[in-house]
């Protein structure tokens, strides 16, 4: 059904475009157009490189960021989770912080770092972070307390109680938030690019609307599409293989 | 050592003396940076100068319009693309809840949709609406659509099968059904959507006008970056949080009441 749905959707497309011209070419492009600026840029390259050194360039920034975020924000969280006295102490630095959204940051980003990756790496981690925090913190909180209450009888050590109940225990949400966070740092990314950058999709998608060229826009489109829904895939894998135990339960 | 287990309880005293603490090590953290000159003031201003910027912009107008003006300019268009984004989300969610045909239609192309991520559309929404409100207003819209469409969907499909039966025997058509069977149950999913959708829409709009706006908190922003004046840049970041966390209260609010009256009913 879902490719009947898009053999519609082209077929529709080729007619508007192509066969009637209902829509011009200067407003939404023709399948061969498309086709055109899609084989452009993967053979010639458009924006100063071809298509996956882009792509390249846009994934290892997300990667940099989300994985920084990561590094912070989920033992923050877990701390914050486990401790009455330490959530008290940094929650409010962290309810100032939260409600100003990732895109706003892309502004200081550029005072403080100018237009090169350091300032795309700043933004990307403020995305993530947020999601991060709080997710891990609520993982902890959603542990069962018999659980809890279990390891502080057996007495066990902080390393270990950490290590083998709280990590553990927190881990389906961490995963949740983990996801959530890296499709904010996607979309966070693919903005920064367009207000400002050397190279990357969003500079793609940013020199396409100055040279006014439709069909490298939606080339330029699809590829965040499918390079968004690629990566959440992959995290979706490890958290099959990471939640393996929770599975077979 | 063993470990702390369960959360020690926390005396209200104490919890309030440690956010406090929280809350002055933050800003005096900030103000040590700012005041010691290892980083030059016009990058990192005290909090102090943000929150006198801040007054400033309030009174004297910067590119064009004060503070509220551009703050009004941009709730203006954030209301337009929540609004549109409500008004045809829900009924299509709904109908996809209700009619299969629509839904296997429908959803494929949604979900391919779901991963452009809303501030990609920004260059389709110059081209096609240019930069005064159409554009922003797109963008916003793809931003707020989504939630609107699966929370009606969600709550249309998962509605309890007696209430469907029930309707069905006494011979409702399929617009009664709809709108007295299917809207009614599925209202608070439908009202947790919106408090996303508008959060989303919120995040998009700032995006939208970052890049394509002749005014607005966004353009602010921007004008505040290529004056590389520090203190504009937060002032607008505050007020950008600040609408952010009303519109959410807000929503919270009529969460809460639509959950009480049905509690109560």
């Amino acid at each position: 059904m879902g490719v009947a749905t898009f053999a519609l959707l082209f077929a529709a497309w080729y007619a508007l475009t192509t066969l009637t011209q209902t829509i011009s070419p200067g407003r939404f492009p023709a399948p061969a157009e498309t086709w055109d600026a899609l084989r452009q840029i993967v053979v010639t390259g458009y924006a100063d490189a071809r298509l996956h050194a882009h792509i390249l360039h846009s994934v290892k920034l997300v990667l940099l960021g989300f994985v920084a975020a990561t590094l912070v924000g989920v033992p923050l969280g877990l701390a914050m989770g486990a401790s009455r006295a330490f959530e008290a102490f940094v929650n409010p630095a962290f309810l100032l912080i939260r409600p100003i959204p990732p895109l706003a940051w892309i502004p200081l980003a550029i005072v403080w770092f100018g237009l090169g990756d350091a300032a795309k790496v700043l933004i990307i981690w403020f995305a993530a972070f947020v999601p991060a925090v709080i997710n891990s913190y609520s993982g902890v909180r959603t542990i069962e307390p018999h659980l809890l209450e279990a390891a502080r009888m057996l007495g066990v050590s902080r390393g270990m109680f950490v290590r083998e109940v709280l990590v553990p225990g927190a881990m389906p949400m961490i995963f949740t938030g983990l996801r959530l966070s890296l499709q904010a740092c996607w979309t966070t990314l693919v903005a920064g690019e367009l207000i400002g950058a050397i190279a990357g999709l969003g500079h793609v998608l940013y020199q396409a609307s100055l040279d006014i060229f439709p069909a490298m826009i939606v080339v330029g489109m699809a590829t965040v599409a499918v390079t968004g829904a690629a990566m959440t895939m992959v995290l979706g894998r490890v958290e099959r293989q990471v939640l393996r135990w929770r599975i077979h339960r | 050592m063993s470990a702390t287990v369960k959360r020690r309880g926390l005396s209200f005293r104490r919890g309030l003396a440690l956010s406090i603490a929280g809350f002055v090590a933050f800003f005096g953290a900030w103000w040590l940076i700012a005041a010691s000159g290892l980083v030059q003031r016009q990058f990192l201003p005290t909090p102090l100068e943000v929150l006198e910027r801040f007054v400033a912009l309030t009174q004297t107008p910067f590119v064009g319009y004060t503070l509220q003006q551009h703050l009004a300019s941009s709730f203006g268009r954030f209301a337009m693309g929540f609004g549109l984004a409500a008004l045809v989300g829900i009924p299509l969610g709904l109908l996809m809840g209700w009619f299969r045909w629509l839904d296997a239609i429908v959803s494929p192309l949604f979900d391919a949709l779901r991963f452009v991520a809303p501030i990609a559309w920004v260059p389709f929404a110059a081209l096609w609406f240019g930069t005064g409100i159409g554009g922003p207003v797109l963008i916003i819209f793809s931003g707020a659509f989504p939630p609107c469409v699966i929370n009606a969907y969600r709550g249309a499909k998962y509605i309890e099968p007696r209430f469907v039966e029930a309707a069905q025997t006494l011979g409702a058509t399929h617009a009664r059904m709809i709108t007295e069977v299917l809207l009614p149950a599925s209202v608070p999913s439908i009202v947790a959507g919106l408090r996303i959708s508008a959060g989303l829409g919120w995040q998009s709009l700032v995006g939208a006008e970052l890049i394509v706006a002749s005014s607005g908190i966004g353009y602010l922003l921007v004008k505040g970056q290529a004056n590389i004046s520090t203190s504009i840049v937060m002032s607008g970041m505050v007020a950008i949080g600040i609408v952010g966390f009303a519109i959410d209260a807000l929503l919270r609010l009529l969460e809460a009441r639509i959950h009480a009256r049905r509690g109560g009913a």
